[in-house]
């Protein structure tokens, strides 16, 4: 791809972005747009299955998965998605399916009927947030920004399945990837706030069946962060999100703190110093307060 | 030779005294490993140091520590490796940090406690075959492919590194952990084992048990010898789940089935029948939630109101489970036709053993990677 030209993938969203998360999926269309990204949903793909299709299935799994893919490649882009969960779940099987030809003929069997087949060769499917780094550039995001984050004390909040393991998720090419956050925070002009969590598990995967521990690891993590001056948090997976800033009031009841933190999506941070509104970025569809965060950032003039 | 500098977690039993960081300097070949340095230490600028350790070949599991944070052991990184990790965040010249492994007592200095943490954990599982009937005259003979399977949980050497990093026992120290539960499922695994399912039964009715893994890959990560433990316990929840039909009160194997079947309907998650269908499945037709589930149900009440305030679920289709969209055109009968496909198959292809069952494969990344883990595996640092 020329340098000239414009970004342009077959973007997944994934589920929650258009579920529980809408302002997710919203604010990243804003960015896109800001940032000249050009995405192609992929309408007709389907769920990632969150590691809990492959519980039951793996070849299931594995199976959705290389539709997805091949109804990326279709579109003859790169794939972008917007959630970590999906990130990691999508890679899982993609090792599988790219590490053994006749498995993958075996799958590619069950695609045919609709006209799909997914190829290893050239496929490439990252997270926003890897694209931000590796393909937009972050000297040229850093030249978008019209409202820098100043003052704004921003906690990195990765999500499992961009960071483990690393093997899988493409760490021997990008060896920085679980430094990412870091970086686009500071390229946007925020503080990094340091806490033990950043790095750890939110808690989301098992808040169906083992709720207290689920609440206690989104409320530890919450409290060592505002115990540590963050402002907000930031992630790029909307599971987290969901049990970080949705299960908030839960979870300060499981730990006994009294947590009031705002936590964002990475779209909206970044939308906040494009000088996007931000209502539009749907900072009002938050159970933790956004408010403490935008009466931080100075309006942008007109 | 070259110069290291390490920032050692030090910690004396005696009574009134904290723990505290000492930093030492080494000169040593990059090529040697933390542990050498660490035994540099002991042997000539001080001999109070404790360290644990047998092999240094990584085959005995004794020298299990975190450096920089993670979850290792000691003879299996490099000096030069633990040195660049240590310092790829700000370029600066930063000690490698060595720390004894988390979730566990401290002892002394890098000796943990593994006895209440891990080896009780082991013992828990009944690590030992229990097989039915009487002894066969000679050995129990099994084709060797049936073993195969469970190749992959006896390379365990039992260093605890993932007992250390995992995150659901940071959060509940009485889970059973990953390292019992990977030992659990090399007796589930072995055809000669005949409590299989009292085994299952007995690990997804546990609070503390398989359904409380919080899938966050630490172990996997950390695991020296490739064990894998997470997809230890993946397939545990699935034999559970699917093949012995074991209806967990964690709401392990409902909350599994809801979601694979709510995926073949609409394609993607309807979050609404989800959690309806996780707590009390078929609540519209005959009303049969589970003990326990009507009080998970009303512990979510809260936090579904807080949902339709904020605006995260207003519409109808968040809130009423089961009218969520499916699929356009007719994807979704395209969805529906995988399903078929895949639950006639269910193909398992683990990459520790890939290669025995299908002889093909291409020469790309992914493969390569995992043959560098397999041969990883067999040879000892130099």
């Amino acid at each position: 791809m020329s340098p000239a030209k414009n970004l342009k993938f077959a973007y997944w969203p994934g589920c929650v972005s258009r579920g529980f998360t809408t302002e997710l999926h919203g604010s990243m269309a804003l960015v896109a747009e800001k940032l000249e990204i050009e995405l192609v949903e992929l309408d007709r793909a389907n769920c990632c299955g969150a590691g809990v299709i492959a519980e039951h299935n793996q070849e299931l799994a594995d199976t959705l998965n290389a539709r997805t893919f091949a109804l990326a490649q279709q579109t003859g882009l790169p794939m972008m998605n917007i959630c970590s969960t999906c990130q990691g779940a999508q890679s899982e099987c993609r090792q599988r399916l790219d590490a053994d030809k006749a498995y993958r003929e075996h799958v590619n069997g069950a695609l045919a009927e609709e006209g799909l087949s997914y190829d290893p060769e050239g496929f490439s499917n990252k997270n926003f947030l890897w694209v931000l780094v590796e393909d937009y550039g972050l000297q040229k995001l850093k030249n978008r920004v019209v409202r820098p984050l100043e003052g704004l004390r921003v906690g990195p909040f990765y999500g499992c399945y961009v960071l483990r393991p690393r093997h899988r998720l493409g760490y021997d090419q990008h060896p920085e990837r679980d430094l990412y956050l870091e970086k686009v925070i500071e390229a946007l002009g925020g503080t990094v706030v340091e806490y033990d969590g950043a790095r750890k598990c939110c808690g989301f995967p098992v808040i169906t069946m083992s709720r207290e521990v689920s609440l206690r690891q989104a409320g530890t993590h919450l409290g060592d962060a505002m115990d540590a001056g963050a402002d907000c948090l930031v992630t790029p997976c909307p599971l987290c999100h969901l049990n970080l800033d949705m299960q908030q009031p839960e979870a300060a009841k499981v730990t006994g703190k009294d947590l009031d933190l705002a936590v964002l999506h990475l779209p909206q941070l970044v939308g906040l110093a494009l000088g996007i509104d931000p209502k539009e970025l749907g900072l009002g569809k938050h159970v933790a307060s956004t408010k403490w965060v935008i009466d931080r950032l100075e309006p942008v003039s007109a | 030779m070259a110069k290291f500098s390490l920032k050692v977690r030090r910690f004396k039993p005696e009574p009134g005294e904290g723990p505290y960081w000492e930093n030492f300097d080494v000169d040593l070949d990059p090529d040697l490993s933390v542990l050498d340095g660490l035994l540099q230490v002991r042997d000539q600028q001080d001999g109070s140091l404790s360290v644990r350790c047998s092999c240094k070949a990584a085959i005995c599991g004794s020298c299990g520590v975190k450096i920089n944070g993670q979850s290792t052991l000691a003879c299996k990184t490099r000096l030069s490796e633990a040195k660049e990790w240590a310092n790829r965040s700000n370029g600066n010249s930063e000690p490698i940090t060595i720390e004894p492994m988390g979730n566990m007592p401290v002892i002394k200095d890098l000796v943990t406690d593994m006895e209440s943490t891990h080896w009780q954990k082991i013992r828990r599982v009944t690590p030992w075959l229990l097989p039915k009937g009487d002894p066969p005259e000679r050995e129990y003979i099994v084709p060797p492919e049936s073993m195969i399977d469970v190749t992959q949980t006896m390379a365990c050497v039992q260093c605890g590194a993932c007992v250390s990093a995992c995150l659901s026992m940071e959060a509940d120290p009485d889970f059973v952990g990953p390292a019992a539960l990977a030992k659990a499922y090399r007796f589930v695994g072995d055809p000669r084992d005949g409590e299989r399912k009292e085994r299952l039964h007995d690990l997804a009715q546990d609070p503390h048990g398989i359904y409380n893994c919080t899938h966050c890959f630490a172990c996997v990560e950390a695991c020296p010898k490739g064990v894998a433990p997470m997809d230890q316990i993946m397939r545990l929840r699935r034999i559970a789940g699917h093949d012995e039909d074991i209806d967990d009160v964690n709401n392990g194997r409902r909350h599994e089935l809801a979601f694979v079947n709510i995926i073949e309907q609409k394609g993607t998650l309807d979050e609404a029948l989800l959690l309806q269908e996780s707590f009390a499945p078929g609540i519209k037709g005959k009303l049969k939630p589970p003990r326990g589930a009507i009080k998970a149900l009303f512990d979510n009440i809260p936090t579904a109101l807080r949902a339709i305030r904020s605006g995260k679920a207003r519409s109808a289709e968040k809130l009423v489970p089961g009218i969520h969209p499916k699929l356009p055109g007719d994807a979704q009968k395209h969805v529906k036709r995988i399903y078929a496909h895949a639950e006639e198959h269910r193909i398992e292809l683990n990459l520790y053993i890939k290669g025995e069952e299908f002889g093909g494969g291409d020469d790309n990344e992914a493969e390569e990677l995992a043959e560098n883990e397999l041969q990883g595996k067999e040879g000892a640092p130099a």
